[in-house]
């Protein structure tokens, strides 16, 4: 027959040889996240323990202490960034879906693809201009706001596009009811994407967590609690930049414990928003 | 256009006929697209009235014309007139948002809200300002859209997760919670099995003793079985585009089995379409 190919031939063979390939790139692809995590992993389980929890950052020479102080800043400022961006970049994404003139709304979302592409540590010399010199500290204050630039755009975009995938049908049957437009949009169709949303906002959070170069130049560090909102403020980013470089090696454990403690927040939060996205209503 | 005869068997065919809906020489444009030109016709009430075509006649474009969706549309504008109950809905002063609260409708896809069955019927009535028992109004809404007795026990469950054919009906039941005058249906059994199809029909023939009902339908059986009158439209090509007009309106009854227009009758025998 006819119909009965040979698997030898050079069609099989070549279709053959790219699965292979590009299934060896994945595996490429896949080496450094894994690579990461089990240095990082490797690096910072050996100190592990309640006092890396608990105690502050020892000085140079002493032994034990922990991060404790940097853990509390960085939920303090991601808290206070979150506080800000979210409203804020959830209200523009309702108005750019929802209610803007598809050429407004062209250019506001070109302006926040624009915003996303800013490197971070432009964003810190703003935020350094903008806050730390007028108010002549560095806070957490400025951190929050350098973090929240930063978080903003990709509020709006996941924002927006969970939106755009609402059918159209759904906010015709709620007109079609005799609802108002706010009503339409704030009763059907915002509900209907809560769930993406909520995955677009974790996932900036948790972007937002890692981030360095915004909060040195504007949180800086320091080696004690956090008390005061207007004061220099630590951060786990921060903390890992600072003791990483330090030849004492008491130092440069915590450094890699805390950025331990940082993948498994950034892991823990882009868990829970997969979890939020499987209960997707669209 | 409008005489009876003897074989229809309506209700009304003995009354001086009530209009709840009439299109006075309107014309509807896309920006500087024509979509459909020169429409006059009246809808009875409490009847079933059909509106069949070949697609792109524009028929559903009328039929959003009558509770104002076609508004959602940029570029979308009328010439002409539309009446319900002897007020021009496209006047200055109508709100759109109450013309749709006194005219429902009821989609091609099924559309329920991402929310439960009970909430589905509420939403209607609780935006409306409505004061009475929510329950009762809920109950007798799946009643009359003869889904309640496959639901009464899940109301709390989401309405997306119903049968195509039960989602299609908690729209209906969604549409009379609201206690319109008019219900339109565009197209309301193309995404349904015969089955279900068959249900939407009985139920379109219960509610026409309290609705006026106007349904667009590809399905000409579909018009011949449930409609009392039945308008034909069709397309005709000019060098701005296509443009829907009106063929012909009548008895459902002329209308299949006497026509007057020669391309009713090929549409009917299906010469074309």
């Amino acid at each position: 027959m006819y119909l009965t190919g040979k698997s030898s031939d050079a069609r099989s063979i070549f279709n053959k040889a790219m699965t292979v390939l590009a299934g060896s790139l994945v595996v490429v692809a896949l080496i450094p996240l894994l690579a990461v995590l089990s240095y990082v992993l490797i690096k910072g389980v050996s100190r592990l323990n309640l006092d890396l929890l608990t105690k502050l950052p020892p000085p140079p020479m002493a032994p034990g202490g922990g991060i404790a102080n940097a853990i509390v800043g960085t939920l303090i400022m991601v808290g206070l960034a979150s506080l800000i961006s979210v409203p804020i970049g959830v209200g523009s994404a309702i108005f750019l879906s929802e209610f803007s003139h598809p050429k407004t709304a062209q250019w506001i979302r070109f302006a926040t693809n624009v915003l996303n592409g800013v490197p971070s540590i432009i964003l810190g010399v703003f935020a350094y201009a903008a806050f730390v010199v007028t108010t002549k500290t560095f806070s957490a204050y400025a951190g929050a706001a350098a973090l929240s630039i930063l978080m903003l755009p990709t509020i709006i975009r996941t924002t927006d596009e969970a939106l755009k995938i609402v059918p159209q049908e759904i906010r015709w049957a709620a007109l079609g009811v005799g609802a108002a437009k706010y009503q339409t949009v704030l009763q059907i169709v915002v509900p209907a994407a809560l769930p993406t949303i909520i995955t677009g906002v974790t996932l900036a959070i948790a972007r937002a967590a890692g981030e360095t170069a915004p909060l040195i130049f504007t949180a800086l560090f320091t080696q004690f609690w956090p008390n005061s909102l207007s004061q220099p403020t630590p951060s786990l980013a921060v903390l890992v930049f600072n003791f990483a470089t330090v030849p004492f090696k008491n130092q440069q454990e915590l450094a890699w414990a805390a950025s331990l403690i940082l993948v498994l927040l950034v892991l823990t939060t882009s868990i829970v928003s997969r979890f939020a996205l499987r209960r997707k209503t669209y | 256009m409008t005489h009876y005869s003897p074989q229809m068997g309506t209700q009304t065919q003995n009354k001086v006929e009530d209009t709840a809906l009439e299109a006075v020489k309107l014309h509807i444009h896309y920006g500087s697209f024509l979509a459909v030109k020169d429409v006059s016709l009246k809808i009875a009430r409490n009847q079933i009235t059909s509106f069949i075509g070949p697609s792109g006649c524009g028929k559903s474009t009328l039929l959003r014309c009558f509770n104002r969706l076609n508004d959602l549309i940029e570029s979308f504008h009328i010439k002409g007139q539309v009446y319900h109950d002897n007020q021009d809905l496209y006047s200055r002063h109508v709100d759109p948002v109450l013309v749709r609260r006194r005219i429902g409708m009821v989609f091609q896809k099924p559309n329920p809200f991402p929310k439960s069955i009970y909430d589905n019927v509420a939403y209607g009535p609780r935006i409306n300002g409505f004061k009475g028992n929510l329950d009762e109004l809920v109950e007798q809404s799946l009643r009359q859209a003869a889904l309640w007795d496959e639901v009464k026990d899940k109301l709390k469950q989401s309405g997306t997760a119903l049968s195509g054919g039960q989602q299609q009906r908690l729209c209906i039941a969604r549409t009379i919670a609201v206690q319109p005058e008019v219900i339109l249906m565009d197209e309301p059994c193309a995404a349904l099995d015969p089955i279900s199809t068959l249900k939407v029909e009985e139920l379109m023939n219960e509610l026409k003793q309290q609705y006026t009902i106007v349904i667009v339908t590809h399905n000409m059986q579909q018009a011949s079985r449930v409609s009392d009158k039945t308008a034909f439209f069709n397309v005709e090509a000019t060098d701005k585009g296509k443009v829907g007009y009106l063929v012909e309106y009548d008895d459902t009854v002329n209308i299949f089995t006497n026509p007057r227009e020669t391309y009713t009758r090929d549409y009917i025998a299906g010469r074309f379409g």
